[in-house]
């Protein structure tokens, strides 16, 4: 299938997930089911990443500000800016992907083979909508948060790890991650995880739902999931950043 | 009752059903038997709008579903139960929560009322206390009977079986097949049975086709398909052992 079809499939795919669903109470239930299932399970692995990466990025910048012209309150500065721009919205976005982009993609693809998805046609039910829709929501409401929660561990274990080295003393690192803080990053922060949610959230289950064959299938459908997914948030972030900080 | 006029179906160039045309009586058991591979799923799911036709028309009670929208369609399933072949049970609900879902999106009933349905059909296939397993806690017997009760939750007018007691011993797909014969009577529904098995063929099957390479071979009833001259049937039927003996003590 050449690249152009594929996309004009993803957005027809789109479409029917945007229908209206069958039954209103089945979909808010599922919408808290998928918050559960993808984002709260999430909520560990998030934070040890954060934690450590939150370290390192702290321990890396005072090793390139060794000049002793520049303050060290600068660390704390630098390790804010990158995990609010970057680190907490992309970075952990593309851990997300691997970790919800491979569920979703098994999933979905799973109940293909398994006639699952004809099953609920046959119902009368519109598949797409009621194993994706639910999926959607459920990633754009709990994804930020999950960033908020990212950021708020990434720079307290770069605090705490610099603090613990003795390259930055704690009243030097929160003068730093205090010193000229711009409200309009979390807002960039914020829109880039909603569009990158949305992604993690419709490219997989595109690939799961058109899984044609057998449990082999599964897995290249979750693997061709996580990849695209992976490779289309790199790009709209580039788009976003190109649109909003320039 | 279901007609189906000149459906062709094909995947890519290969063509897996060519013209194939029939009526499927209602408060009857009908049967599309054929060697795997000759189109007899491909034929059930084109009927049921899961694999867009090349050609033809497929007709419930005159109501022509291959051309009618996706809103329509939908109405018109809602009149359907399917059972298909691995059960196609949701995996990551109970049995309760298996039969409940048709209800709960498209009846108006109660939580209670929805109980007392999927209480009873779940023992109209002569299961008990299985409401909180998983499909995976049960024996494969056991998740057709579930499939058999989670088609009948609606009161379907059209039944659609696709090998139904595939995978099963002798004996657990002779209770299948009584199972669905007694559906079949006593709710008066069309029923159309995909099938392989000849013991299903004589123990059930009121009208039968034979499928070949998606062509339709022979048409008739369980009574005259012994004594057929058709080549391909035969060779269809007596390919086993037992009917082979069966044809000699009767001639």
């Amino acid at each position: 299938m050449n690249i152009f079809s594929t996309i004009g499939k993803y957005f027809i795919f789109l479409k029917k997930v945007f229908s209206r669903p069958d039954n209103k109470s089945v979909f808010y239930k599922n919408v808290i089911l998928e918050i559960y299932n993808l984002g709260i399970t999430s909520i560990g692995f998030v934070a040890f990443v954060s934690l450590f990466v939150g370290a390192v990025v702290t321990l890396q910048i005072a090793y390139n500000l060794e000049n002793p012209l520049l303050p060290t309150y600068l660390i704390g500065l630098a390790t804010r800016d990158s995990i609010i721009l970057e680190f907490a919205p992309t970075m952990i976005s593309l851990i997300l992907a691997g970790k919800m982009g491979s569920n979703i993609a098994s999933t979905i693809g799973t109940m293909r083979v398994t006639e699952q998805i004809d099953a609920l046609e046959m119902m009368g039910i519109n598949s797409s909508s009621y194993l994706v829709l639910p999926k959607i929501v459920a990633l754009i409401f709990i994804n930020p948060v999950l960033i908020i929660f990212s950021m708020f561990l990434a720079i307290l274990g770069g605090w705490f790890f610099g603090d613990l080295s003795g390259l930055c003393s704690t009243a030097e690192f929160l003068d730093g991650v205090q010193y000229y803080f711009i409200p309009f990053n979390i807002y960039y922060a914020f829109i880039k995880t909603i569009v990158f949610a949305f992604i993690i959230a419709t490219l997989p289950a595109f690939y799961g739902y058109f899984t044609k064959g057998g449990a082999l299938e599964v897995g290249v459908s979750s693997t061709k999931g996580v990849v695209n997914s992976s490779i289309l948030i790199i790009i709209s972030n580039y788009l976003i950043t190109q649109l909003l900080l320039n | 009752m279901i007609e189906i006029k000149e459906l062709r179906k094909s995947f890519g160039e290969k063509l897996v059903l060519e013209s194939l045309s029939t009526t499927f009586s209602s408060g009857k058991i009908n049967l599309i038997i054929g060697r795997s591979g000759s189109g007899k799923t491909v034929a059930i799911k084109s009927m049921l709008g899961l694999h867009s036709i090349d050609s033809g028309g497929i007709y419930f009670d005159n109501r022509n579903f291959s051309v009618m929208n996706d809103k329509e369609r939908k109405e018109i399933r809602k009149e359907i139960g399917m059972v298909f072949q691995g059960g196609a049970l949701f995996d990551s609900m109970t049995i309760e929560e298996n039969l409940s879902v048709p209800l709960i999106m498209f009846s108006k009933k109660n939580k209670s009322e929805i109980l007392d349905r999927v209480n009873f059909c779940l023992d109209r296939v002569n299961l008990v206390n299985v409401n909180k397993l998983f499909p995976s806690d049960l024996s494969g017997g056991m998740q057709k009977r579930v499939a058999i009760a989670r088609a009948i939750v609606l009161n379907p007018k059209y039944l659609f079986c696709d090998e139904p007691n595939s995978g099963l011993d002798p004996y657990t797909a002779t209770i299948i097949d009584e199972l669905l014969k007694e559906i079949t009577y006593e709710y008066n529904i069309t029923t159309v049975i995909n099938t392989h098995d000849m013991n299903s063929v004589m123990q059930i099957g009121d009208q039968i086709i034979f499928i070949k390479e998606g062509k339709k071979m022979w048409e008739g009833h369980k009574e005259e398909i012994m004594n057929t001259n058709n080549k391909y049937l035969n060779d269809f039927i007596f390919s086993s052992e037992i009917f082979k003996r069966l044809k000699k003590s009767i001639s």
